[in-house]
């Protein structure tokens, strides 16, 4: 996928604010063309928001939304080539499934004849063409959503908002969704904006992904960015588990860093800043092995079988808590509660946060 | 848990209770088949008293009340169902905005205060302002006090429906008008009936403001049985009310379908 090729949404300090609360502190987002793009976060973070104001259901409080290079911020949601699936999908329950996937052309003006065509087609799409004079109210859970979503891509628009589509379908429905979403978004070419407070599923199907806190993005990336080089103690932990050290920073440019352990080891690892100072370094808990002669000393408080893999608890001398996990393929037994244990972080494991 | 059913002495109140409100109902219909010209004695069964609503010495004042009854109840609930559609939008959809507890207040306020104070003052702010009694003001009296009746069940259908389906209409390229048009107002609809069935039937039996507005020699059926019944109770006021019981019946069964209907496809 040609990344560089063209911007489909660019989003500049947009603002939104509620009375005194402030949903949207100053948020600057540029999202490619044909990409399926995430907005993470817990409930709260301002991602329905952005959302809501790339729709266009929501006044913006300052900012400009700049679809293909057109300012859309201030225009009325009918005059925004963007379409939407909502979390409870807001299907109309007085119109036939082929109904409610045709409104969209409809209220554009396309002809009846073109327009019972292409719903067919999208329905087709969405294997429910045998569903097409049914009533919402008749068809499953899973079927209503697909409904939502063939609606939403009718009218061809130029980026599919989804706002947690899956939510309330079940586990194994909304693991098939996932693949099918993506492989819809690549077949379409659409660009889609997806919103979650799921990282597993925002993991599974993003070509990037904001993770947002606090009205702000923290971080933008690829999945594989965000997890193996999260830049604060929110991303490292909020994607993933880890494990948050206090530690003292001897050396730090740019992207690399001389820390000591507690203990008084020295490593090098990669870092988010250029501060010296105690900062806190994420360690991956399945990034650390126990060997015999390792760069953290530690004694086991608690052992968990997760089935394949061990948890294990422990915490170092200075009395911060820390946990590993082992693969349950192990030949050697699992250490044993109270045992001095010395823990080797692996390439990878640790990075230092910004803050 | 035992429910209220197991209670001792339950059921006998519940017998007393049903009788006290439906005996004189009942007694009312049945003598209204009565042959004789008694109203308490039996006489045989006859249809003569209905022949007599249609027929008899009183038939074409009868027949000219029955007549404003309908058209006001149809004009007034009509009126009224617009206005407090368009309150209920307002209140619902219309967002916060200042004023809207005392809005709501004012909308409801004619159902809590006594109907003789606005019987009273309707008829005081009709002579102030120069308006002849007649017609138009009964109309007029009739439109405002069924506002609040229509606006509870369209404000409770309204209440219901999510803003999504609206936002979703929107979305897909709709005006506001077509949100509403195609969307909003079909979803409402089954409210829309009920506010306006109420209304009509609030119009149709309403007596005491009513009889304070209309003016001398104006008539609907509730002040022509009245001012029947105030020469003495004839069989063919039992006819006449049995008449208006069962249209009352209709329309409330009516309202319930609907909004059963309604309830199952929201």
């Amino acid at each position: 996928m040609n990344r560089q090729m063209s911007t489909a949404v660019d989003i500049r300090d947009a603002v939104k604010t509620y009375g005194q609360v402030t949903a949207l502190q100053g948020v600057s987002l540029n999202i490619a063309d044909n990409e399926f793009f995430t907005l993470l976060g817990p409930s709260g973070c301002g991602k329905t928001t952005l959302l809501r104001l790339i729709a266009g259901f929501e006044e913006i409080t300052a900012g400009q939304i700049l679809l293909f290079g057109q300012d859309i911020a201030r225009l009325e949601p009918n005059h925004r080539p963007v379409n939407t699936v909502f979390q409870n999908y807001a299907l109309f329950p007085h119109m036939s499934v082929l109904d409610n996937v045709a409104f969209g052309l409809k209220m554009k003006g396309v002809d009846l004849p073109s327009r019972q065509k292409r719903a067919g087609q999208v329905l087709e799409m969405v294997h429910l063409s045998q569903f097409a004079d049914r009533l919402p109210a008749q068809l499953s859970g899973g079927q209503q959503q697909r409904v939502a979503l063939a609606r939403a891509l009718a009218p061809e628009p130029k980026v599919l908002l989804l706002d947690e589509p899956l939510s309330a379908l079940d586990l194994k429905l909304r693991q098939a969704m996932r693949v099918e979403l993506k492989q819809l978004q690549e077949d379409t070419g659409i660009t889609f904006i997806f919103v979650t407070h799921d990282q597993e599923e925002a993991l599974t199907m993003s070509d990037r992904i904001a993770v947002m806190s606090n009205g702000t993005v923290q971080q933008i990336g690829t999945a594989r960015d965000i997890y193996e080089a999260p830049v604060n103690r929110f991303v490292a932990d909020f994607i993933g588990e880890t494990n948050l050290l206090q530690v003292d920073v001897e050396a730090n440019s740019e992207d690399i860093a001389i820390v000591i352990l507690p203990g008084g080891h020295r490593i090098t690892c990669p870092s988010a800043s250029s501060k010296t100072g105690k900062h806190h370094l994420s360690i991956r808990p399945e990034r650390v092995t126990i060997a015999d002669t390792g760069n953290l000393s530690a004694t086991v408080d608690r052992v968990v079988y997760l089935g394949t893999d061990l948890q294990v608890i422990a915490h170092l001398d200075d009395s911060q808590t820390v946990t590993i996990r082992l693969q349950n393929a192990a030949r050697t037994a699992p250490p044993a509660l109270g045992q001095r244990i010395s823990l080797q972080l692996e390439e990878g494991a640790a990075r230092l946060l910004a803050d | 848990m035992k429910g209220v059913r197991h209670y001792p002495g339950f059921l006998p109140l519940t017998i007393l209770c049903l009788i006290v409100l439906y005996a004189p109902l009942a007694v009312v219909a049945v003598y209204s088949f009565n042959a004789s010209t008694s109203i308490t004695q039996w006489g045989g069964f006859s249809l003569r008293w209905y022949a007599d609503v249609f027929t008899g010495a009183e038939a074409e004042r009868f027949g000219q009340a029955a007549w404003n009854s309908l058209t006001i109840a149809l004009i007034a609930a009509t009126t009224a169902t617009a206005i407090a559609t368009a309150a209920a939008l307002a209140m619902i959809r219309g967002g916060p905005f200042r004023g809207r507890q005392a809005s709501f207040a004012l909308i409801n306020l004619p159902l809590m205060v006594p109907e003789i104070v606005i019987a009273v003052a309707t008829l005081i702010f009709f002579s102030t302002i120069g308006l002849t009694t007649g017609y138009l003001t009964i109309l007029l009296a009739h439109i405002t006090f069924c506002i609040p009746f229509a606006y509870l069940p369209i404000a409770a259908r309204l209440e219901g429906i999510e803003g999504t389906y609206e936002q979703a209409a929107r979305d897909l390229y709709a005006t506001r008008a077509q949100a509403f048009r195609l969307i909003l107002l079909p979803l409402m609809m089954p409210g829309v009936i009920s506010g306006w069935l109420l209304a009509f039937i609030i119009s149709l039996d309403d007596f005491i403001i009513t009889n304070f507005v209309k003016g001398a020699g104006m008539e609907t059926l509730p002040t022509a049985i009245f001012g029947s019944v105030k020469q003495g109770i004839k069989p063919n006021i039992m006819a006449i009310s049995t008449l208006m019981l069962l249209v009352s019946v209709l329309f409330v069964t009516a309202a319930y379908l609907i909004n059963r209907k309604g309830q199952k496809t929201p």
